[in-house]
C-alpha cells in the first residue's frame, strides 16, 4: 500500500482493532458501529482527511449477519490518499450514529442510504426521505425488493397486456 | 396513481423558522416545473419580502433507479444506462465506469485509445460547459450567448456523430478501450474546431465578462469558503473558485493526463463571478489539452487483446473457433468480475465523478453506485442564498451548474 | 402575392371555418417548457439557431400552461413527478395537444424498472410520440409537423 498510509492503518488498528485487506490498490478497514464516529473525527482532525468523498451501502441479502455494509470513503487532498472505511450492519433493526457533525455532506447522503436501504442514523437532524416519495412502503435497493419491471410486449401477448394498461383516455 | 395530494407542512417543521408558521413570513414554492430550476427541482422557500430567510430543496423528480437497474443486467449492458445519468457529460460516464469495470477486472487499454478517450472527454467537457454558459447567460436574460453556445456545441456533436452514430448517448467507451477506431477525418473535424473556437470563447468573454449588468449581478453573490465547500463535499470549478487548488486530472492523473500540459484556474473570491470566470478558463486549458493528445496521437490497436472482456473482431471470428466461442460467451452470458469492491474517480465538469463498483463472481454488478458531483453542489445552496433576493437565487443555482439526472440517478 | 390574387376587387376570401381556424392554430402553436432529462437538450438545440423550431411557429417557449397549446414532454417521467404532469396538463386551456418526445416518454424507454412510468399515455392522452434516445432535433421537427397535419385535419362538425 501506499507508504503514507501505512502509518494511518497501523494507527486505526492499534487503538481500534480494525482489521483491513488490500483489493487492487486500495485499502478497505472494517470497524463496527459504535466506534466509526471516533475513527472518522480521528481521521479529519489528525490525519487531514478532509473531503468524504462517498458513502454508500451494500446489501448482501441471504445473509442476516451482517446484511448490510456502510461504506465511508475518504479523501485526503493535502497527502493525496484515500481510505475506504466499512461498517457491517445486521439485517433486523439496522442502526449506525449519524456522522452529521463530522461531515456536513453526510446529511443528504444519510438520507439517501435511509430511502434506499432502510437503514436508521441515530441523531440525525433530518431523517426524511429524499429521493422516493413520501408515503412509499419499502426500500427500494434492498435484494429483496423487486425491480418492478413491465412485462414486454410481443405479438403474442400484445393484445392482452393493451387491455390491462391503464390509459388516459382525455 | 395520479391523485393530486394535499401538502403538509408538518414535514418541513424542523427546517424553515417559526415566523412561517405565524404568517410573518411567507412560504413560497418554487415549483418542478420553473424556467430557472435547469430541472425538474423542487425549491421551497420561505421569503420575507424578497429576501430569502431558508431555503429547502426537494429533489427525487427524475429518480431512475439507475443503480438498481443496473445490478439486473450485465456489465457491458449495462454501460448503456451509464449515458443517461449526467446526460451533459455522456462519454466521461462511459470513462467512468469503464475505469471502474477496468480496473476490477484488471484489464489493460492500449495508449492510442487513452489518448483518444481524452480527446472525446475533453471536448466533451467543452460541450458541457457550453450548454452551461447558453442557461447561464439565459437565466441573467442574456439571450444572444445562448444562440451562440449552441452553435458552437453543434460543431461538437458533429464530430461525436462521425466516430459513432450518435449526438449525444454514444456508448462510445468501452471496457478495455473504444468501440472502433475513429474515421480518417475525426483528425481534420477536430483542428477545424480548435482553429475556430478560441476566438468564439473571446467572443463570449467579450459579451459578458466585463459588461456593467453582468457585474452587479454577480459579484458579491453567493460567496462560498473553502471550509464549507469541504465539509459539504463539494468538488470542481465550485471549489476551485473558492481557492482549493484540486483537480483529479493532477492529483490523480489516469488515462495518460500526467503526459500533457495544462492548468488548473483557481481563484479565491467564491462567488459567482469567480465560477463563471474558472469555467470560461477552463474552456482554454481544454483546447490545450486536446491539441497536445492529438499532436501525440500513437499509432496501435484501440482494443485490449483480452478476449476474455473484449469481443473480437468480425475479421476474426469466421476464421478461429476461439474467436467464436469468446464471441459468443461475451454476448450471452457476460464476462464475470471477481469478488471485491474498488472505487475510481474521474474529473467531470462538475466536480468528482466516481464509481464503486462491487462485484460477486457472476456476470451482473453486486452493486453499482454513482458518487455524483451535483448532488453534494446542491446541497450546499441552501447557505449560499440565505439573506439574498429571488433573482440572485436564480444567479447562484446557475452557476452551480447542477444537472439534475447527475442528482436523482 | 398568393392571397391578394383571390381577392377580387371587393378584398373578400371565402374558405370554410375549419380550415382557417386549423390554419391559424398551427401558425403559432406556443409549447410549454416540460423539458425533463436528456431529451430537454435535443429541444433546446432545436430551439437554437441551427435547427430553428421558430420557423414553424413555435417562437418561445411559455414556461406557464395557462398561456400553452402543445406540451411537448421530453424526458423521463418518475413516479413522484406523475401527480404534477396531470396538474400541468389540466391547467392547460382547451385546444391543447401533447407530443410524447423521446423514448423514455413513448414507453419507458432504457428503463423499465420501478420509478420511471412506462409510457405518458398513462397520465395524459399523447397525440404524436416521436421515437429515438434522444430524436435528433430533425426528428422533433417532423413530429411537430405531424402534429400539424392532424390538427389540419381536425373537424368541428362530426359528418353524420
Amino acid at each position: 500500500m501506499d507508504t503514507k498510509l501505512e502509518p494511518i492503518v497501523k494507527a486505526l488498528q492499534e487503538q481500534f482493532g480494525a482489521s483491513y485487506e488490500e483489493f487492487r490498490g486500495e485499502v478497505h478497514m472494517f470497524l463496527s458501529s459504535g466506534q466509526i464516529i471516533e475513527a472518522l473525527t480521528l481521521l479529519r482532525d489528525k490525519y487531514e482527511f478532509e473531503l468524504l468523498s462517498a458513502m454508500t451501502a451494500s446489501d448482501y441479502y441471504p445473509q442476516n449477519t451482517p446484511r448490510f455494509h456502510v461504506i465511508y470513503q475518504l479523501s485526503s487532498l493535502a497527502k493525496n490518499i484515500t481510505l475506504q472505511l466499512r461498517v457491517p450492519v445486521n439485517g433486523d433493526q439496522p442502526k449506525v450514529p449519524t456522522a452529521t457533525r463530522v461531515y456536513e455532506t453526510a446529511n443528504w447522503r444519510e438520507r439517501e442510504i435511509f430511502d434506499m436501504f432502510g437503514i436508521e442514523f441515530e441523531g440525525h437532524p433530518d431523517p426524511r426521505r429524499i429521493l422516493m416519495p413520501e408515503g412509499t412502503e419499502g426500500h427500494p435497493l434492498r435484494k429483496d425488493f423487486p425491480l418492478g419491471y413491465e412485462e414486454p410486449q410481443f405479438t403474442f401477448n400484445f393484445e392482452e397486456i393493451d387491455l390491462r394498461k391503464p390509459y388516459a383516455k382525455e | 396513481m395520479t391523485q393530486i395530494e394535499e401538502v403538509n407542512y408538518e414535514q418541513y417543521k424542523h427546517l424553515v423558522s417559526e415566523r412561517a408558521f405565524s404568517g410573518e413570513t411567507m412560504l413560497l414554492n418554487m415549483g418542478p416545473q420553473h424556467p430557472s430550476t435547469h430541472g425538474v427541482l423542487r425549491l421551497l422557500l420561505e421569503l420575507d419580502g424578497e429576501v430569502i430567510v431558508n431555503a429547502v430543496p426537494d429533489i427525487g423528480f427524475l429518480h431512475t433507479g439507475i443503480e438498481k437497474n443496473m445490478e439486473a443486467k450485465t456489465y457491458l449492458k449495462a454501460e448503456v444506462m451509464s449515458d443517461r445519468l449526467d446526460y451533459m457529460n455522456n462519454l466521461g460516464n462511459n470513462l467512468a465506469y469503464c475505469m471502474a469495470v477496468e480496473k476490477l477486472v484488471d484489464l489493460d487499454v492500449p495508449p492510442r485509445a487513452q489518448a483518444l478517450r481524452v480527446i472525446l472527454v475533453e471536448l466533451q467537457r467543452i460541450a458541457s460547459h457550453l450548454v452551461w454558459i447558453g442557461t447561464f447567460g439565459l437565466d441573467l436574460a442574456a439571450m444572444s450567448v445562448f444562440l451562440y453556445a449552441f452553435r458552437e456545441r453543434e460543431q461538437i456533436l458533429d464530430i461525436f456523430e462521425l466516430c459513432s452514430g450518435q449526438r449525444m448517448m454514444t456508448t462510445f467507451i468501452r471496457p478495455g478501450g473504444l468501440w472502433r477506431d475513429v474515421p480518417v477525418e475525426f483528425e481534420t473535424a477536430v483542428r477545424n474546431f480548435l482553429k475556430i473556437f478560441p476566438k468564439r470563447v473571446d467572443e463570449y468573454e467579450a459579451l459578458l465578462t466585463k459588461n456593467p449588468l453582468f457585474l452587479d449581478r454577480l459579484l458579491g453573490i453567493g460567496k462560498l469558503d473553502s471550509a464549507t465547500a469541504l465539509q459539504h463535499g463539494v468538488t470542481g470549478p465550485m471549489l476551485r473558485a473558492s481557492g482549493v487548488k484540486w483537480d483529479l486530472r493532477k492529483a490523480r492523473p489516469y488515462m495518460g493526463y500526467e503526459q500533457y500540459d495544462f492548468d488548473i484556474p483557481v481563484r479565491t473570491e467564491g462567488d459567482t463571478y469567480a465560477r463563471y470566470l474558472v469555467r470560461v478558463q477552463e474552456f482554454r486549458e481544454s483546447m490545450k489539452i486536446i491539441e497536445q493528445a492529438l499532436n501525440k496521437l500513437p499509432m496501435g490497436p484501440v482494443r485490449s487483446d483480452n478476449r476474455k472482456f473484449v469481443p473480437p473482431p468480425r475479421s476474426e471470428i469466421g476464421v478461429s473457433m476461439e474467436s467464436l466461442i469468446h464471441h459468443f460467451k461475451l454476448w450471452t452470458e457476460g464476462f464475470s468480475a471477481p469478488k471485491g469492491s474498488v472505487y475510481s474517480a474521474v474529473e467531470s465538469p462538475r466536480g468528482e465523478l466516481g464509481v464503486y463498483l462491487e462485484g460477486d463472481g457472476g456476470p451482473k454488478p453486486h452493486r453499482v453506485h454513482w458518487r455524483t458531483p451535483s448532488f453534494d453542489n446542491l446541497s450546499v445552496v441552501p447557505k449560499l442564498v440565505k439573506g439574498h433576493l429571488v433573482a440572485d437565487l436564480v444567479a447562484i443555482l446557475a452557476s452551480t451548474d447542477i444537472v439534475l439526472g447527475d442528482i436523482d440517478r | 402575392m398568393g392571397v391578394e390574387q383571390k381577392l377580387g376587387n371587393m378584398g373578400i376570401v371565402t374558405a370554410k371555418l375549419e380550415d382557417v381556424v386549423n390554419w391559424s392554430r398551427t401558425n403559432a402553436m406556443w409549447p410549454m417548457l416540460f423539458g425533463l432529462a436528456c431529451c430537454a437538450i435535443e429541444m433546446m438545440a432545436a430551439q437554437a439557431s441551427h435547427y430553428d423550431m421558430s420557423r414553424f411557429g413555435m417562437e418561445l417557449m411559455r414556461a406557464s400552461p395557462r398561456q400553452s397549446d402543445l406540451m411537448i414532454v421530453a424526458g423521463r417521467l418518475s413516479r413522484k413527478m406523475a401527480p404534477v404532469l396531470r396538474r400541468l396538463y389540466d391547467q392547460m386551456p382547451e385546444p391543447k395537444w401533447v407530443i410524447a418526445m423521446g423514448d423514455c416518454a413513448s414507453c419507458g424507454g432504457v428503463f423499465n424498472n420501478y420509478a420511471l412510468v412506462q409510457g405518458v399515455d398513462e397520465i395524459v392522452p399523447v397525440d404524436v410520440f416521436v421515437a429515438g434516445c434522444p430524436p435528433r432535433p430533425e426528428a422533433l421537427i417532423h413530429g411537430v409537423i405531424t402534429l400539424y397535419e392532424k390538427v389540419k385535419g381536425e373537424k368541428f362538425v362530426t359528418p353524420t
